[in-house]
């Protein structure tokens, strides 16, 4: 039996601020940005939610769909730019959290957006190998913007977390590789707050071309063209980038319309690409074929195919990802202010 | 400060409580001694499933200067389904809660010990028909 995805779970904090809301305090025209920048409102954590309790949530609901023993779980990755230490482990609170004991590796990954795809790829690896019975792989993000910067229309919360292993494989991996090279395109240095970016112009060298490139070795690879797949999702940074990505190489919109998430939610970093691939699976039927390739700034791809199987029929996929996606709370920007922060109290 | 939560992490970070094997008692924080059987008290460690009901609520507008943020903020009474009645925050506008109404656990931060110290998790509870108001209008899908 080929490794696999076993299971998987979703988490978006509840809370939504719209881009006009964004816009009215900038000075900014909303139309020209919704336009720009194809995103149309973005997910914002609560005051007592960050990565770990996104983790933790979206975890959960992985074990529980799979139900499997959480002390079967050899390993634990949690994927983020945002674990609430710089120096602690996030995934020590995950597996606690979850119950798996205490005999499982864990370790944090960090690689801008694509280290929850990263981790996909370490379970993979641990299981292939044989160390490991299951691996939870997870991407999560409370991504952090500047005030006023143009990040901050976009730069959102959620999470994925996928369950890899080789008994009830929903998904099968088919085939995965990475393209990575040294561009310094964003970057957060170590003890500021808010990360930088390069601005316009990196597209190019940056996304298209390790996000293009990625997705054409895979099928060179495989020998598969874009029409062998039933869905693609391409990482979501603005609703733009994976839209002009899938022309390009020339896929349809009808393949990536379900997993193009960042339109209602913006961009979950490290939660982005997982979570469309899991929109994807909310829908997949068996036999179905997935492309999906994640990047991380900095920078570098992770590309998969996946192949559905028979097992994902009798797999509980409710609540759906575009369920969590349409159930939410409008805020005001000065109450995001307060929920992420931005705000300082005195003493 | 630190010893005294990590040592109790096991039990906030899910509802794992205790019950008599003797009586059905369960309890939640959990205890080593039953005090309906006291001596033949027959003590086991048991994880509740985090679903339950409203039995009562208050909310509370002055709060201990961790909290000033999530002012105000509702704690409830909640009769688990498989457990005891235990006291947690429940996350929800003070609008929105009700008596009898169903809630699940959340994993949630608890506080921040200042800008350099430990962060505390632990399980709060959320409405479990998180009946929302939509804001998404004809989306991409």
């Amino acid at each position: 039996m080929k490794v696999g995805i076993v299971s998987y779970g979703t988490y978006i904090p509840r809370f939504r601020l719209s881009v006009e809301e964004i816009a009215r305090v900038w000075g900014e025209n909303p139309e020209n940005i919704k336009s720009g920048l194809g995103v149309l409102r973005k997910s914002v954590s609560d005051l007592d939610e960050d990565t770990a309790t996104i983790s933790v949530e979206a975890a959960r609901e992985a074990v529980e769909r799979s139900g499997i023993d959480p002390e079967r779980i050899g390993a634990i990755f949690v994927g983020s730019e945002s674990h609430p230490y710089a120096v602690k482990p996030t995934a020590t609170i995950v597996g606690d959290a979850i119950g798996c004991g205490n005999n499982f590796h864990a370790a944090d990954f960090e690689f801008a957006c694509k280290a929850g795809t990263a981790g996909i790829q370490a379970c993979m690896g641990m299981v292939k190998a044989g160390m490991i019975e299951f691996g939870l792989a997870i991407g999560a993000d409370t991504s952090q913007s500047a005030p006023g910067d143009p990040l901050e229309y976009s730069a959102s919360a959620g999470g994925a977390a996928f369950l890899v292993g080789k008994k009830g494989v929903i998904a099968e991996i088919e085939e995965t590789l990475s393209f990575t090279s040294d561009t310094p395109d964003f970057w957060r240095r170590e003890g500021q707050p808010y990360p930088s970016h390069g601005g316009r112009f990196t597209g190019i060298p940056a996304y298209f071309r390790h996000v293009v490139t990625a997705a054409e070795q895979i099928m060179e690879k495989t020998g598969y063209k874009p029409s062998d797949f039933d869905y693609a999702v391409f990482h979501q940074p603005n609703g733009k980038f994976p839209v002009r990505a899938a022309r390009m190489l020339g896929f349809s919109n009808d393949q990536i319309a379900q997993g193009l998430v960042v339109r209602e939610i913006g961009n979950t970093y490290s939660g982005s690409s997982v979570l469309g691939f899991s929109a994807v699976l909310d829908i997949a039927k068996p036999g179905n074929k997935i492309l999906l390739v994640s990047f991380g700034s900095g920078a570098g791809s992770d590309a998969f195919i996946f192949n559905v199987t028979d097992s994902i029929e009798s797999f509980p996929r409710h609540p759906s990802v575009w369920e969590k996606i349409r159930s939410g709370i409008a805020v005001d920007y000065s109450t995001y202010l307060k929920l992420r922060k931005k705000i300082k109290l005195k003493g | 400060m630190i010893p005294r939560f990590w040592r109790k992490i096991k039990y906030r970070y899910d509802i794992v409580g205790s019950i008599c094997e003797s009586c059905g008692s369960k309890f939640y924080p959990p205890r080593n001694f039953c005090p309906v059987c006291r001596r033949k008290s027959r003590i086991k460690e048991q994880r509740f499933n985090g679903r339950g009901k409203i039995l009562s609520y208050t909310v509370v507008h002055d709060t201990p200067d961790e909290f000033k943020l999530n002012k105000p903020y509702v704690v409830a009474l909640i009769e688990l389904d498989d457990g005891p009645i235990i006291t947690s925050q429940v996350v929800c506008g003070p609008n929105e809660v009700e008596v009898g109404m169903r809630v699940v656990k959340a994993f949630r931060k608890y506080f921040e010990d200042g800008d350099d110290g430990v962060i505390y998790y632990g399980t709060k509870f959320i409405p479990e028909d998180k009946s929302m108001e939509s804001v998404s209008s004809n989306s991409s899908n």
